[in-house]
């Protein structure tokens, strides 16, 4: 059993997006963070201070762990932002603006 | 001798006031740097004093801030950043150097600086402005730290959220100490640190001290790597803090800190202690900051928070003994410079109660010097 | 449509604010329905991504059934106009103003207009401002979390947490899963869980049967949802998921993400038995210990709180003239509770903006069931307990503010030495609380482990904004009509 069995998915088409380089496969409508999860990543992001991995904490917006780099563009939150075709998802170091 | 007022001035009077050999108890009804100091955003600035009493006051501060700071620097988050102030036009500019002429010749070190220079001082600035002033004096601490170090350090004994009722006067009509919600602190002084509630404390002892509240918005923005090296704000901001209008004024004061966020001021406006959030000071603190550092439009602001200035008629703090109640002292009325005012008051405030001549002239800081306008 | 009826802007479209769109559409009021969300639900009814096809979404909820009667009205509203739903519109800050048009508040000539300032998207870099006549709040909850050692590993997710990506993104985090904390929350995450294909070990749950004997008096007065939990029991037997009552977490490890979870029965003076401590192997620690209210809307409004909710009369209206609230913002009783709640509000709102009062006969049924179901949620919330020494199994290493990464060590140090005695010191002496989140995640921890009350701290805007639109608004609005 897994998640789409159990509601009987048929999802649309899927399609790729690169996450530090490599393809990942996303299916439509699928959050950043949902797409990182099915793919077995559950960090993407280093702290300020201490450099520790973070990814998903409160999976609604409102705890900023799951910041990340999507298209150039930093602290995105992974948990609200959809995956789209060909997007570029990079690991966020510290604040995620340039030195 | 008895501290009313926990904040940056009441600890700075109780670490000078204790090195002075004094037994200090520091009381407030909050906790440590409740007030206007946890409120603030840690300024110690010569830059933004006209010639006069208040910057031989803040030129004085700065030195002792410096002097502390080599115990206590790092604790404090003290950074010896200097501060840049830009005008945008020529005419801004001719004012703003007539202005640095008089603070160079009061002992300011001011370093002028063309349109050119501007931006290998602060790369991010827009471009386009007259030209600016740099004072290499400016500092700033994080004002909780300071206020909790400086306390700590006096080893006065701390009595948070105890709330002073009375100030308690003998026969004579010399102070004998304070009554609080839970019982009487017994001392010959007490100084009257209490900042924008200064006037409460003064009328506990039955004279009159016209403290005002003065607001003041920050926006803090997310965390940034360091791209605001300095303090940085536009030449109208000394005109502003100079005013004595109720209405609001803004004018664009940004800076970055230590931790990451750049914080974003400075607003004035006398609504009394009004603590609802005012969405239009809001944005007209985001339009200046943005004119001056275009990079900050794509900056997020995570929290807004304000502040109630302590604020006298002519702009000066309440300094010294109070000739009308022997034994109570004044130490308040900072406006918005307490922070770094906090150490020359302190000294000040021991030096005069500890019977020696205070190094400067108390005078233009006499706590009675609106006596005649209150009865008239 | 008339041009005349006044406008209500519902900021939420959870079960309390759909249940007062509702309400208020059907009495002759234009509701613009606003929420963060891509499509109505909230997070009880967190609905699956449309690109992936659910055919039986069902299969993830419960209460499918008030959905629907829920999604059905709200289309036929959408369908008469009566109704606007905006989705993915983020509310930063609902500010009053007179200069609305069209019918005041009759019976208050004092009440302001309001103005909703929303970013829009997931992006959030442009902003809209939605007048109305009056503002409902129906704002919801996010979930209070604990800190213990290792809570900061991939790995470690809130259990609401879990469940939004699995319902929205039919997604798992990992194939091996424990589930913890306390609170009602946990029986549905666990079974969700496990339905959807991950080995759930063990719920570790720190209240025991005794908590809730001890309540049985407000308990019983919600036989249906006494039911529900036996519902649930049954099928975490069929999933043969351990349930551990009255244990804690201990530890979570690992290096890079998590490893196990170290979990301790709790003896009688809420402190780990020695000798109970045992390792469970999992990828996945779903954990959480209760919900706390989104009241910044509210509070920037100037409404008086309660404690970390929103106070309200038997209306649901604020002490604001104009503001009503409804479901968790005003204290956390669960999805029937929201949906009375909303609906009392919606038959408020829509009466008094037409300067009338509600119909008190009319209203009766669903003010008794509010009565029940809050005199209920009480029980719960008293008898749901974290560990009562939670705090003393917080080492100093840990990271107890996640945006700062400031440690409990340091936080015990600025009561200790720094004389600090209340959350706001300790937040200004340590940056707990000051990052990104601003403390909605760790103020409760923090509290905990300095010793002081959980006092809510202002929070505003209520999103992070930037700074060129607030300098630059995009959003003028035209005026309501």
């Amino acid at each position: 059993m897994n998640p789409l069995e159990l509601v009987r998915a048929r999802a649309g088409t899927p399609f790729t997006v690169r996450f530090d380089g490599r393809e990942i496969e996303a299916l439509p409508g699928r959050t950043v963070a949902a797409v990182l999860w099915s793919a077995g990543v559950t960090a993407w992001r280093t702290t300020r201070d201490g450099g520790r991995p973070r990814g998903v904490f409160c999976g609604i917006g409102v705890c900023f762990d799951c910041l990340v780099t999507v298209d150039g563009r930093p602290n995105q939150r992974a948990c609200l932002v959809p995956a789209e075709p060909g997007a570029d998802i990079r690991t966020q170091e510290g604040t995620g603006h340039d030195e | 001798m008895v501290v009313v007022g926990a904040g940056m001035v009441g600890a700075a009077c109780a670490l000078y006031a204790a090195r002075a050999g004094l037994d200090v108890i520091l009381v407030d009804r909050g906790p440590v740097a409740g007030g206007t100091t946890g409120a603030g955003e840690g300024n110690l600035l010569v830059s933004d004093k006209e010639p006069g009493p208040e910057l031989h006051l803040a030129l004085l501060s700065a030195r002792l801030w410096g002097e502390l700071a080599q115990e206590l620097g790092t604790a404090v988050e003290y950074e010896p950043k200097g501060g840049l102030v830009v005008a945008s036009t020529p005419d801004g500019l001719t004012a703003l150097a007539r202005l640095a002429a008089g603070q160079r010749a009061a002992g300011v070190r001011t370093v002028p600086v063309d349109a050119s220079e501007l931006r290998s001082l602060e790369p991010h600035l827009a471009p386009g402005l007259a030209g600016g002033v740099l004072y290499p004096q400016d500092a700033q601490v994080m004002p909780t730290l300071a206020a909790a170090h400086l306390a700590r350090a006096s080893g006065a004994r701390l009595e948070t959220g105890r709330t002073v009722t009375r100030v308690l006067r003998g026969a004579d009509g010399a102070v004998r100490g304070v009554r609080t919600d839970r019982g009487d602190l017994l001392a010959p002084a007490v100084v009257n640190a209490a900042g924008t509630w200064g006037g409460e404390v003064a009328a506990l002892a039955g004279v009159p001290l016209p403290v005002l509240p003065r607001r003041g918005f920050v926006l803090v923005t997310e965390p940034l790597p360091r791209r605001v090296r300095h303090k940085v704000y536009a030449a109208d901001y000394v005109a502003d803090v100079a005013s004595d209008s109720a209405a609001l004024q803004t004018s664009p004061v940004v800076e970055g800190t230590a931790a990451g966020p750049v914080l974003i001021g400075a607003s004035r406006e006398r609504v009394g202690f009004d603590r609802s959030f005012s969405l239009p000071v809001v944005r007209a603190l985001a339009a200046g900051a943005t004119r001056l550092f275009p990079f900050l439009d794509d900056v997020r602001v995570m929290r807004t928070y304000l502040g109630f200035r302590p604020y006298l008629p002519d702009h000066l703090p309440a300094l010294g003994p109070d000739p009308r109640v022997p034994g109570l002292f004044h130490a308040c009325g900072h406006e918005g410079a307490g922070i770094g005012l906090a150490t020359g008051s302190g000294q000040l405030i021991a030096q005069a109660l500890t019977g020696g001549t205070p190094e400067l002239d108390l005078t233009p800081f006499r706590p009675d010097r609106f006596a005649e306008e209150a009865t008239a | 449509m008339s041009e005349r009826r006044p406008v209500l802007a519902v900021i939420g479209a959870g079960p309390a604010g759909l249940a007062a769109t509702l309400a208020a559409a059907a009495r002759g009021v234009r509701v613009t329905l606003i929420d963060s969300g891509t499509q109505a639900g909230g997070q009880f009814y967190r609905q699956p991504a449309p690109g992936l096809g659910a055919r039986r979404p069902q299969a993830l909820h419960h209460q499918w059934r008030t959905w629907e009667r829920l999604r059905t009205g709200l289309d036929t509203r959408l369908a008469d106009g009566r109704v606007t739903h905006l989705t993915d519109h983020h509310v930063c800050w609902v500010e009053r103003d007179s200069s609305v048009e069209g019918e005041p508040v009759r019976d208050d000539p004092a009440a302001p207009g309001f103005t909703v300032h929303a970013l829009l998207g997931p992006e959030q870099r442009e902003s809209v401002a939605i007048r109305a006549h009056g503002v409902l709040l129906a704002t919801g909850a996010y979930e209070k979390v604990l800190p213990f050692p290792g809570w900061t590993l991939p790995g470690v997710v809130t259990a609401g947490g879990a469940q939004a990506l699995l319902k929205g993104g039919l997604t798992l985090p990992g194939r091996t899963a424990v589930v913890a904390g306390t609170g009602p929350l946990l029986l549905p995450v666990a079974t969700g869980l496990a339905a959807a294909g991950a080995r759930v070990v063990a719920l570790v749950e720190s209240a025991g049967p005794r908590d809730f004997v001890r309540r049985s008096r407000s308990l019983a007065g919600a036989p249906d949802k006494l039911a529900e939990g036996a519902g649930y029991a049954a099928r975490l037997l069929r999933h043969r998921v351990s349930v551990k009552a009255r244990h804690t977490v201990l530890e979570a490890h690992g290096v890079e993400r998590l490893e196990s979870v170290t979990v301790a029965a709790l003896g009688p003076d809420g402190r780990p038995r020695p000798g109970t401590a045992l390792r469970l192997p999992c990828d996945t620690l779903a954990v959480g210990h209760g919900l706390l209210p989104h009241t910044d809307l509210a509070d920037g409004l100037g409404c008086r709180l309660d404690g970390p909710a929103v106070r309200v009369d038997d209306e649901q209206r604020t002490d604001v003239p104009g503001v009503w609230a409804a479901g968790e913002s005003t204290g956390v009783g669960g999805a029937a509770l929201s949906l009375a709640e909303g609906h009392l509000a919606g038959r408020s709102a829509a009466a008094r903006l037409h300067g009338t009062a509600p119909d008190p006969a009319r209203r009766t049924r669903a003010a008794r069931t509010r009565t029940r179901l809050r005199a209920f949620s009480e029980g719960l919330a008293g008898a749901f307990a974290p560990p009562a020494h939670w705090a003393e199994l917080v080492t100093d290493e840990t990271v107890v503010c996640r945006c700062e990464e400031v440690t409990a060590g340091a936080v015990r140090e600025a009561v200790g030495s720094l004389g600090a005695g209340d959350l706001r010191t300790v937040k200004l002496l340590t940056r707990a609380g000051m990052g990104w989140c601003q403390g909605r995640m760790c103020e409760s921890g923090v509290a905990g482990v300095a010793g002081c009350a959980a006092t809510p701290a202002r929070r505003l805007p209520a999103r992070p904004v930037p700074l060129g639109m607030l300098a630059a608004p995009t959003d003028d609005p035209p005026p309501a009509r």
